[in-house]
């Protein structure tokens, strides 16, 4: 079987997910609302700070307010919680019956998950891109608005960038399925996610305002991948040999989750073909 | 050789329990309790290729153990299956390319997908070729009745609809084996009908094996040749479903209305009175020991008689006396 027939199914999860999830138009209208409110409340906030600071910052205030906006427009990127479709079916144990299909039942959940979150990330993503990359400058408030990439190779290194971070929050969202299932209730889980992703993105801030000690640290660890690499990327912070080694992270956290993830799914599907679905 | 060979299977379950209210909750934070169940102990049979076999027993007797093993959801504690010569967990990708099953009591399709894109999404599951999908889904939907709900997902779906669409979906990669575990439970009676009178299509015009278990024997007399008959996990009875019948039943029901009182007792050898109402008598007997034109004969001439029926007992009650003999009721 040639490898377009072998992805020929995760293909299609992904494509039936994405365009079931693609017709929710007033979720998005609504996520988008929210989303350049508070990303207007952030920016003034941010504002406020760069015109009282007595240090210079380690990143100009357009650079804060640009990735202010696209932090904004990926919220739905981030691995919020768990897929509840999927959740449900690892904890009901439905999952036993995709021993049914000719496929790797991770590798289908995953695809749905993938497509879930990129028909959430894309509309929202394109509505804020109108807003606040073309609409703001032509009201005349440039000092406010999206700014472009810091050049093309840079502009390419960001796309490629979020990619992986879509694939990277699909993986870390699969774990929350599955640890969702083995704890049956997935609001402990939740609440302890939300906030911990939200500062360790870099969604609440940009990592690089965070003291300076804890630098490494902070793009080491693997929600970086989710936000604050693809923006390093987009304003050329990482550049060259580095963005390579941004790029390689993304796809070792990818690797090492979707590992985690396969191995853990595979132990519950163990389970359940001996003990009954 | 068979096409499908069973030899032997034993599965248990281990089941959680607690005692009830508080306490019992509390202990059972402490210390869990289990209790081991036993599925099946020893089933056994072979079907060939081609065969509709009917598989019929109360709750929890292992037929949906049976199936869930035969599928390769489930693998067994100890036992054989074979299935064109190869066990369901050795090879699942192929195997399951081969099989179609249809779980009544639960849905395989994706809930919110439209009926269409949920067969679309199965064409690329099963990797099934275009064109030859096309067909087989035309067919499929024409013959179930599916046309004015293709467009509808599934959640909207009166249960009749989606039990058709769940067969539907079951069949368009083609497969040779069908395991049907009560496909008809909940269904009205018109739904039930379709879908016993596809199932009947499937096998016979295109050959394909059907394992079908259910509680309903209409549907085992409107289908299976065959049937097993299984209680606490073990094979009672496997043979023609008319064999069954006569090797059970013997018996056959006598229903007389007299024109006065019906009589309180008939010293008849080999008769047992099974039901006496106003005026009517329904009476059990062996026509190997009394003929039934000789029994007739001895009623009419004691009795004044105004009407009399013969009837074949319903294989609800050969099978609940089967239940009854070995002992096998759900307990």
């Amino acid at each position: 079987m040639n490898w377009r027939e072998r992805l020929r199914p995760y293909r299609a999860a992904f494509a039936a997910r994405f365009l079931q999830m693609l017709q929710y138009r007033s979720a998005a209208l609504a996520g988008f609302a929210t989303q350049c409110w508070w990303g207007g409340i952030k920016v003034m906030v941010l504002a406020a700070f760069y015109a009282g600071a007595q240090a210079s910052a380690p990143m100009p205030l357009h650079q804060a307010i640009t990735y202010t906006w696209l932090a904004q427009g990926l919220l739905a990127l981030l691995p919020w919680t768990a897929d509840p479709e999927v959740a449900q079916a690892v904890r009901t144990g439905a999952v036993a019956y995709d021993r049914l299909r000719p496929v790797d039942a991770y590798a289908l959940w995953y695809a749905r998950t993938t497509g879930w979150i990129a028909a959430r990330v894309l509309p929202r993503l394109a509505l804020m891109a109108l807003f606040a990359a073309v609409l703001l400058p032509l009201a005349g408030w440039t000092d406010w608005a999206w700014r472009a990439s810091a050049g093309a190779a840079a502009g390419l290194f960001a796309l490629l960038s979020m990619g992986l971070a879509l694939l990277v929050s699909a993986s870390m969202v699969m774990l929350l399925n599955i640890a969702t299932a083995a704890a049956l209730n997935e609001r402990g889980i939740n609440a302890l996610a939300v906030p911990v992703v939200i500062v360790l993105s870099g969604n609440l801030l940009p990592l690089a305002l965070l003291p300076d000690a804890w630098q490494t640290l902070l793009l080491l660890q693997p929600l970086a991948a989710l936000v604050d690499i693809p923006m390093r990327l987009y304003f050329g912070q990482l550049a060259g040999g580095q963005a390579w080694r941004g790029l390689g992270l993304q796809c070792f956290w990818l690797a090492l989750f979707v590992g985690a993830g396969h191995a853990a799914l595979g132990r519950t599907m163990r389970r359940l073909e001996i003990q009954g679905g | 050789m068979p096409q499908i060979l069973v030899d032997q299977l034993h599965k248990t379950y281990r089941v959680a329990e607690r005692a009830p209210g508080l306490g019992g909750a509390l202990r059972g934070l402490l210390r869990r309790r289990h209790r081991t169940v036993q599925a099946l102990a020893g089933v056994s049979f072979a079907l060939e290729r081609g065969e509709l076999l009917g598989f019929i027993g109360p709750n929890g007797a292992g037929k949906s153990t049976t199936v869930k093993i035969l599928a390769g959801i489930l693998r067994p504690d100890v036992g054989r299956v074979e299935i064109d010569g190869r066990a369901p967990w050795d090879d699942r990708e192929r195997h399951v390319q081969r099989i179609g099953v249809v779980f009544g009591q639960r849905t395989q399709l994706w809930w919110d997908l439209p009926v269409q894109e949920g067969f679309d999404l199965l064409r690329d599951i099963y990797r099934v070729d275009p064109a030859r999908y096309r067909r087989t889904r035309d067919e499929l939907v024409a013959l179930l009745r599916l046309a004015h709900v293709l467009d509808q997902p599934v959640r909207q779906l009166s249960l009749g609809q989606r039990m058709r669409a769940e067969i539907a979906a079951a069949l368009l990669h083609e497969p040779d084996i069908l395991f049907l575990d009560e496909p008809t439970i909940g269904l009205d009676a018109p739904s039930k009908l379709a879908v016993r009178d596809f199932v009947r299509r499937a096998n016979r015009e295109r050959g394909t094996t059907v394992l079908l278990t259910t509680h309903d024997m209409h549907d085992i007399e409107a289908l299976a040749e065959r049937v097993i008959i299984i209680g606490h996990g073990r094979v009672l009875a496997d043979g023609p479903t008319e064999a069954l019948r006569a090797q059970v039943l013997a018996e056959r029901r006598l229903v007389v209305d007299f024109a006065h009182e019906a009589p309180a007792h008939l010293a008849l050898p080999g008769v047992t009175l099974r039901h006496r109402e106003g005026q009517t008598l329904a009476l059990d007997f062996d026509p190997a020991l009394t003929s039934a034109p000789a029994l007739i004969a001895r009623i009419a001439a004691e009795h004044a008689v105004e009407d009399l029926r013969l009837e074949g007992l319903s294989i609800e009650e050969v099978i609940s006396r089967f239940y009854a003999l070995h002992g096998a009721a759900d307990t």
